[in-house]
């Protein structure tokens, strides 16, 4: 695990070069979008190079089949009567961190803290006995994981 | 009947909790808690709890009653009913559902309950196994497991149970599936917190097999384990299989003095 602080650029990087092809086989995967972390801490570069939907990040952190925050995160949702209290509170998460931060502990939390309960929502590989519906499948594609850093930068 | 003088203890005080929300510290569990070890019965709603409270009300006693009625029905070539070796399940029985699973010298491995039935159905009766989740199968091990209903939970983790025991310990640490989690992210972490609408538990093995009120039906300990690990994307081994039948000596160990509570009631 340790492995993932120190590696995390060079891990990345591979992937973007020669396990791009393999990801991308089912019907659902698409190519996995290569990205480089700053100092362990954060992700400046969109993944789609474009900015994500905040409208459209909200429903993917409401999808229990996609990024379905809430099953540990309070977020202000008022309509969604069941908030997790697994992780802290979300509600100024746009005015704690940048764009980039957000983005990384998105993308793969493990690089902040090896041990986290979160899932790496961007991360295809270093997964134990993955279900045959959801290997070599991340489990948000980069535009959504876009949209929910656009979504919660507008957390203040 | 030990079990339900207990009950009743643990929910006096209670009715003005709402159900499904974490409970204080305070609360007087009687035997549904240990030490630090809280059965699933604790973190369970009112209602469920005054469901399980009650064998009239409890629909897993059908179960129970089924296993009562094959104890007692002759099968296979052997001409043996289960009573005709031993006998009387209050007597002979009453340790069996606190103790397993246990090694088991011949297979050098471990087995649970269900197969030490399906041994003797096979070896000592010349009949049939029962297929994993049939009514049979089932019936008879909440027969045999309810004969111990009140015993601490003692199973034995030395001697030649050792390696399968960590074997057991290294599953339930082993993070797994797309969601990279491990049991005991949910249910050593975070037991008393919610996720979305659940209120996870410590995810105790007391109560099995348990009548669930989403499956309108009892189901075995491996059942709940494939469901488990189905729901971080993981592909299950199958009931019965040497990895779950070592993770049920691990959890039943993590639940040691826990009171046996087969059939319990759950969400
Ligand atoms: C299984 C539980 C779980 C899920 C699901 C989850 N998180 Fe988290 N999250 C955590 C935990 C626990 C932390 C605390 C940080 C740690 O463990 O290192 C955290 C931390 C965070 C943080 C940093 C917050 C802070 O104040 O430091 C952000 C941002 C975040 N999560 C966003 C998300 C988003 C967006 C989603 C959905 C796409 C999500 N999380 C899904 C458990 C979860
Ligand atoms: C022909 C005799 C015979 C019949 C019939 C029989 N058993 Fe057994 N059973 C045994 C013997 C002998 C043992 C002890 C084996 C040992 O110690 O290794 C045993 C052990 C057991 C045990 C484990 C007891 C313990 O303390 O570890 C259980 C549970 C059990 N039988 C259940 C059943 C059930 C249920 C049936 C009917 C489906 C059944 N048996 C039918 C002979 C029989
Ligand atoms: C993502 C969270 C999560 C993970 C990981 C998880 N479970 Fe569960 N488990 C639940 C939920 C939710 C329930 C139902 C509510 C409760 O009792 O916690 C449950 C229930 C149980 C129960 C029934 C408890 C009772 O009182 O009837 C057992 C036993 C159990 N889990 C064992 C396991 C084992 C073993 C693993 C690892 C293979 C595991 N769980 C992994 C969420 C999880």
């Amino acid at each position: 695990m340790v492995a993932w602080q120190s590696l995390g650029v060079l891990r990345a990087l591979i992937c973007g070069a020669g396990i791009a092809a393999l990801f991308a086989t089912g019907a659902a995967a698409e190519e996995f979008v290569a990205f480089k972390i700053v100092d362990n801490e954060s992700i400046a570069k969109s993944l789609t190079g474009k900015p994500g939907d905040p409208a459209r990040g909200r429903e993917v952190a409401i999808n229990r089949k996609q990024g379905n925050c809430l099953a540990c995160h309070k977020l202000p949702i008022p309509e969604q009567p069941f908030h997790g209290e697994i992780g802290p509170d979300l509600s100024t998460a746009g005015s704690t961190y940048s764009a980039g931060e957000l983005r990384l502990r998105i993308v793969n939390p493990k690089i902040v803290n090896p041990d986290t309960f979160m899932p790496a929502f961007y991360r295809p590989f270093g997964l134990h006995r993955v279900s045959k519906d959801f290997q070599g499948k991340t489990i948000l594609t980069a535009e959504q994981v876009e949209d929910v850093v656009a979504y919660l930068t507008t957390l203040k | 009947m030990r079990r339900i003088a207990l009950a009743a203890v643990a929910a006096s005080g209670l009715t003005v909790m709402l159900a499904g929300t974490a409970l204080s510290d305070e609360t007087d569990w009687g035997a549904y808690e240990v030490g630090d070890k809280r059965s699933g019965y604790t973190y369970a709603a009112t209602e469920t709890r005054s469901i399980q409270d009650d064998d009239f009300e409890n629909p897993a006693m059908l179960w129970v009653d089924t296993g009562q009625e094959l104890w007692d029905t002759v099968e296979g070539e052997a001409g043996k009913a289960c009573a005709s070796c031993h006998d009387d399940a209050a007597v002979s029985m009453a340790e069996v559902g606190a103790i397993y699973p246990v090694y088991y010298e011949p297979r050098g491995k471990l087995i649970n309950i269900e197969q030490r039935i399906n041994l003797c159905r096979t070896e000592n009766m010349k009949a049939k196994a029962w297929k994993w989740e049939s009514r049979e199968l089932l019936s008879m091990t909440a027969f045999v497991r309810n004969q111990a209903r009140g015993r601490p939970v003692a199973v034995k983790i030395d001697g030649p149970a050792a390696p399968f025991y960590e074997k057991g310990k290294e599953f339930y640490y082993q993070r797994r599936g797309q969601l990279d989690m491990a049991c005991k992210n949910c249910h050593e972490d975070n037991a008393g917190n919610m996720i979305r609408a659940n209120l996870l538990s410590q995810g105790q093995s007391n109560g099995f097999p348990t009548y669930r009120l989403k499956w309108q039906k009892v189901g075995s300990l491996h059942r709940r384990f494939r469901g488990c690990n189905s729901q971080v994307r993981a592909t299950p081994y199958k009931a019965g299989s040497d990895e779950y039948v070592n993770l049920e000596l691990f959890l039943a160990d993590r639940g040691r003095g826990l009171p046996v509570e087969t059939p319990a009631v759950r969400n």
